[in-house]
């Protein structure tokens, strides 16, 4: 169907009749494009995470109470599952974040073994949580 | 072999002109994390508890404090790129996108800032 607007030369970016190039929904997912997407999606709860790092030492600097206060917040259930959550993400965004600095010296983007070192990442950052948490609780 | 021109190649500069000290900072304070980050789960796990003692007592070292407020720091600027480019790929009103970049920036200092007080804090014990 011929694009009336786009003949007149007024671009609109929300015509929905518009020919789009294949996006996100129409591949399916490869390993490395799951972890590209984890890697952002973990920093930004990493920067939440920063939040309540801060309000960790903030508690510790105010004394015993409001330590304690702090501990038994996230010593929660809710609390617990929130941490262990977190330090997933911490420790998922730091093994990719290596894969990221390798990457940059410009070697490791053979697709074999970009594969291989994505589920590296994910047994890494699994076992690293898992083996914090038995040394935590 | 490299597609830029002479000239490019002179300039050291891509298209956008401007974007490398970004990247590099990004990747630079990467490094430090991964030297500092690992050294605090280390050291959370060698502590193997979170009671108010003994967390006092291992920040209250002059060392760990400087290494924790240099986390805590690092921590900030690190997620202050991150979040930008997040907010500049996905924010594409102007007036929106510059609100959002000034509200991180200064959530990111206060945490910056509140972080480094409470070790000082703790340090000095006051």
């Amino acid at each position: 169907m011929p694009n009336t607007r786009l003949r007149e030369g007024s671009i609109n970016m929300r015509n929905p009749g518009r020919p789009l190039s294949p996006h996100l929904s129409i591949y399916r997912w490869p390993i490395t494009m799951a972890l590209s997407i984890l890697h952002r999606a973990t920093g930004l709860a990493n920067a939440v995470g920063l939040v309540v790092l801060t309000a960790w030492l903030i508690q510790a600097a105010d004394g015993p109470d409001a330590y304690l206060a702090f501990t038994r917040v996230m010593g929660s259930p809710l609390g617990l599952l929130l941490l262990i959550g977190w330090s997933l993400a911490f420790f998922y965004h730091l093994s990719n974040g290596i894969r990221h600095l390798f990457w940059d010296t410009g070697r490791g983007f053979e697709k074999r073994q970009a594969e291989r070192s994505a589920w590296a990442v994910l047994v890494v950052s699994v076992m690293l949580t898992a083996a914090f948490w038995l040394v935590m609780l | 072999m490299s597609l830029k021109s002479p000239l490019g190649r002179v300039l050291g500069l891509g298209s956008a002109k401007d974007g490398t000290d970004h990247w590099l900072a990004q990747r630079i304070s990467a490094v430090a994390l991964a030297l500092l980050g690992s050294w605090f789960v280390v050291s959370l796990a060698m502590l193997g508890t979170v009671k108010y003692g003994n967390v006092i007592a291992f920040l209250g070292e002059p060392l760990n404090g400087v290494l924790m407020a240099l986390l805590c720091v690092t921590l900030a600027y690190h997620s202050y790129l991150g979040v930008q480019v997040v907010v500049e790929d996905y924010v594409h009103t102007k007036g929106t996108k510059i609100a959002l970049l000034i509200v991180s920036r200064f959530a990111h200092v206060f945490v910056a800032v509140a972080s480094v007080y409470a070790i000082l804090r703790i340090g000095i014990g006051v």
